[in-house]
């Protein structure tokens, strides 16, 4: 048995006063316990550590922890996040998505944070639906998913998440599934610790639009692999998959990108002379 | 159910401790989200839960004074998931859920909490270990057989999807 005596922080340390107003039964709840648990394990002060997001269900997440947040307009939270990363390096930088937010309206930057491959971790709470709108279907769903906003399904094929992460660069790349908290804890632990741009896909339920998810829990199993630093295997592995997966699938070995700014953060004489006219 | 790692009474303190106060917590927590979601109702049965558990925690840290107990990693504890067998799931939880569903989902969780204990007293020649498995068993039972008399009181499901006044997917 492992015992680390003394431990410096709970996983309540990181959680706020705010009470959730998510769905009672939403995935969300897990990923929130998950966060906080995997914070708490890497012992790093709520102080030192940023949550963003952009805006969904899942995006109310930064109020929900204790530690500095900014709850951003939709889509752009890795814009927002790239930035806040290159100017201040000595912060973890959690960045909470979901996939209306991070694959429809941010899908661009989505690309581009991959590509820079800035040493930050993106969760993606993926629910295959906008829940904060009511319902529509997102770049996740499912073709034949039949609701009355979109009656008989879209027809249209899915958004596959991690392989585009892998083709755009990302340095880690990993599903896991809200209800395994152990699963899920240890992958953000990873994902933090991995250097780069750190993927997660969080399949996480949500209960009010897609009751059928909550079968969810029966359909997910591990990765029978180890995870590969070869992104074109582990990009077969990743096409030929069901969906349902969890385990890290790919761990690259990129160096991050640090921007230029990194040298001379704080030094407001910099800016100043950048944007002078 | 885990627990065949515990190898002092100290750990089995924590492993008790833990059990009772994760349970409060999460009862408190799903007593709040039921108060936002005004299911009154079972709000006030969450709390009424999550003071028994309360209680338990306290005696538990009664008996932990002057003991050697360690500090246990979130990820540590001897049980099979990740989450202590005495709490409820919070991906079970319906905001128009009935308070029976929500005592049966008590009492599978009061259910585990006893079976941790008791496997541990089967698994353990420890006579310290074995003294205080027997006992927080027997404390498990109680708890079982409180909240089967709790679910007297509701003995028909009560369906309340018919209440819904915002139903998903009409929208
Ligand atoms: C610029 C802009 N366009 C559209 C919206 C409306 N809107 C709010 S949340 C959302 C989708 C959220 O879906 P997702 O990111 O999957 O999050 P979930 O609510 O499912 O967690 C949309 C389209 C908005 N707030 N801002
Ligand atoms: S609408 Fe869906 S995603 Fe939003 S809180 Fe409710 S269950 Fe969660």
């Amino acid at each position: 048995m492992t015992v680390q005596t003394p431990r410096r922080y709970k996983a309540s340390d990181f959680k706020s006063d705010i009470n959730p107003i998510w769905c009672p039964g939403c995935g969300d709840y897990h990923v929130l316990l998950s966060v906080t648990r995997a914070l708490a394990e890497m012992g790093t002060p709520p102080e030192d550590i940023a949550v963003i997001s952009g805006i969904g269900c899942s995006s109310r997440f930064p109020a929900y922890t204790n530690c500095y947040g900014f709850h951003g307009v939709h889509g752009r939270s890795l814009a927002l996040a790239t930035g806040l990363k290159v100017a201040r390096p000595d912060l973890t930088v959690l960045v909470m998505s979901g996939d209306g937010d991070g694959f429809s309206i941010g899908g661009n930057h989505f690309l581009h944070a991959c590509r820079r491959n800035v040493d930050m971790t993106y969760i993606v709470m993926d629910n295959r639906v906008y829940g904060m709108t009511k319902g529509q279907p997102s770049p996740t769903t499912e073709p034949d998913w039949d609701s009355a906003l979109s009656p008989g399904g879209t027809g249209l094929s899915p958004f596959h998440p991690l392989v585009i992460a892998l083709a755009s660069g990302a340095n880690f790349v990993a599903r896991t599934f809200s209800g395994d908290i152990r699963n899920a804890t240890r992958i953000i632990v990873e994902a933090v610790q991995h250097p780069g741009f750190s993927f997660v896909e969080i399949l996480s339920p949500c209960v009010t639009f897609r009751p059928d998810e909550r079968e969810w829990k029966n359909m997910v199993h591990p990765a029978a692999v180890e995870p590969t630093d070869d992104p074109a295997r582990a990009a077969r592995r990743i096409m030929t998959d069901d969906g349902f997966n969890v385990g890290v699938l790919y761990k690259g070995r990129r160096k991050p990108f640090a921007g230029q700014v990194a040298a001379e953060a704080g030094d407001a004489a910099v800016f100043d002379e950048e944007f002078a006219l | 159910m885990s627990g065949g790692d515990i190898a002092t009474v100290g750990e089995l303190l924590a492993h008790a401790h833990a059990m009772e106060l994760e349970a409060q917590e999460r009862y408190e927590f799903l007593a709040r989200q039921m108060e936002t979601h005004n299911n009154r109702e079972l709000a006030r049965l969450f709390q009424t839960l999550a003071r028994v558990e309360g209680k338990h925690a306290r005696e538990i840290e009664e008996r932990m004074k002057g003991m050697d107990v360690p500090e246990i990693g979130p990820l540590d504890f001897r049980w099979e998931g990740a989450e202590s067998p005495e709490a409820l799931d919070l991906g079970d939880m319906d905001y128009l859920m009935s308070p029976r569903r929500a005592l049966l989902l008590a009492l599978a969780a009061e259910q585990r909490a006893h079976a941790f204990f008791a496997g541990l007293l089967e698994r353990t020649a420890d006579e310290g270990i074995r003294r205080f498995a027997a006992e927080f068993a027997e404390e498990e039972r109680e708890h079982v057989d409180r909240v089967h008399r709790e679910l007297r009181k509701y003995p028909e499901e009560d369906d309340r999807r018919h209440e819904d006044m915002d139903p998903a997917g009409e929208g």
